[in-house]
């Protein structure tokens, strides 16, 4: 007996909470960053459930993509990061406050 | 329960066992991604959601994806971060008691929950899955998973495969340009060799 897919769309809409708070909350961009990470596997749990609840290949096909894009997003993110890190020694997104106007 | 009672319920309903202890695997990396104080800790926890999404992902014929999803994210991404926080040297502790911003985290806890309830209330009344025909090709049945899924990347999704491509590079030259040092340092640095080559 397989489990129906509204509880699968449940824990992801729980994962994707716990990441959204967990962006808002948390202070450390690297963490900032873990959370968006949260958030994309919530996103494609619910690709993968739809897929399976339509039977429809393409929602396994956008699972593809967005590990892809969430690959060039990390390696982005992190290579500006480490550009921040090398200018000053604080770890919180509060040390960024030059950019504001 | 006796144990052969729990044996023949777990027989009965593997489905059921396996998405129940993947999903508190999921919640429980999820929450100690959040509250842990060391960022090291973080990661090692985000290790355990993307496993448990792996699980998940097998759990609904996504056999290539929970593969893929263990190599790409636990195997590259984690690993990057950890590089990245060792070799920084912020692994050091955060205190998460302290504020810096009046009001920012129980207004950022409420707006979490906010979103919590409209994601779960669009799911619950909305029929955002309108059961509609495949349009991609179908997921069951006869052939292994992985052979639909390429055939349907590189036949219908052939054009958006090949952007990624482009995606991928733009993103190693982007990586590249920013973990350089800046050119000032390069052109002083060039600058003094060159006026150490006249002075001798």
């Amino acid at each position: 007996m397989t489990v129906p897919g509204a509880w699968y769309l449940g824990l992801a809409a729980i994962l994707f909470g716990i990441g959204a708070t967990g962006l808002l909350v948390r202070r450390n961009v690297l963490i900032m960053f873990m959370c968006v990470e949260l958030m994309l596997n919530a996103v494609n749990l619910t690709f993968i459930t739809f897929a399976r609840m339509l039977d429809d290949i393409g929602g396994q096909s956008s699972v593809f993509f967005v590990l892809v894009v969430a690959a060039a997003e990390v390696v982005v993110g992190l290579g500006i990061i480490v550009a921040i890190f090398r200018r000053r020694q604080g770890a919180t997104a509060d040390d960024l406050h030059v950019l504001k106007g | 329960m006796s144990p052969a009672g729990l044996l023949a319920t777990v027989t009965h309903y593997p489905d059921w066992v396996v998405f129940a202890i993947a999903a508190v695997a999921i919640l429980l990396g999820a929450l100690g991604v959040v509250l842990s104080h060391n960022p090291v800790h973080s990661a090692l926890y985000l290790v355990l959601t993307l496993f448990g999404v792996a699980v998940e992902f097998v759990n609904q014929q996504a056999d290539f994806l929970a593969a893929v999803q263990v190599i790409v994210y636990a195997g590259a991404i984690v690993i990057l971060f950890l590089f990245v926080i060792m070799l920084l040297g912020v692994d050091r502790e955060e205190s998460i008691a302290k504020d810096p911003l009046k009001g920012q985290r129980p207004t950022a806890i409420i707006l979490g929950v906010v979103i919590l309830v409209e994601v779960i209330t669009i799911a619950r009344f909305k029929n955002w899955a309108t059961g509609g025909h495949s349009a991609a090709g179908a997921l069951s049945g006869p052939g292994d998973n992985i052979v639909k899924l390429g055939q349907s990347i590189f036949t219908r999704y052939l054009f958006p495969f090949e952007i990624t491509s482009v995606l991928l590079v733009i993103a190693v030259v982007g990586a590249v340009v920013l973990a350089r040092r800046p050119q000032r340092v390069a052109s002083e640095l060039s600058g003094g060799e060159q006026k150490e080559a006249v002075d001798s």
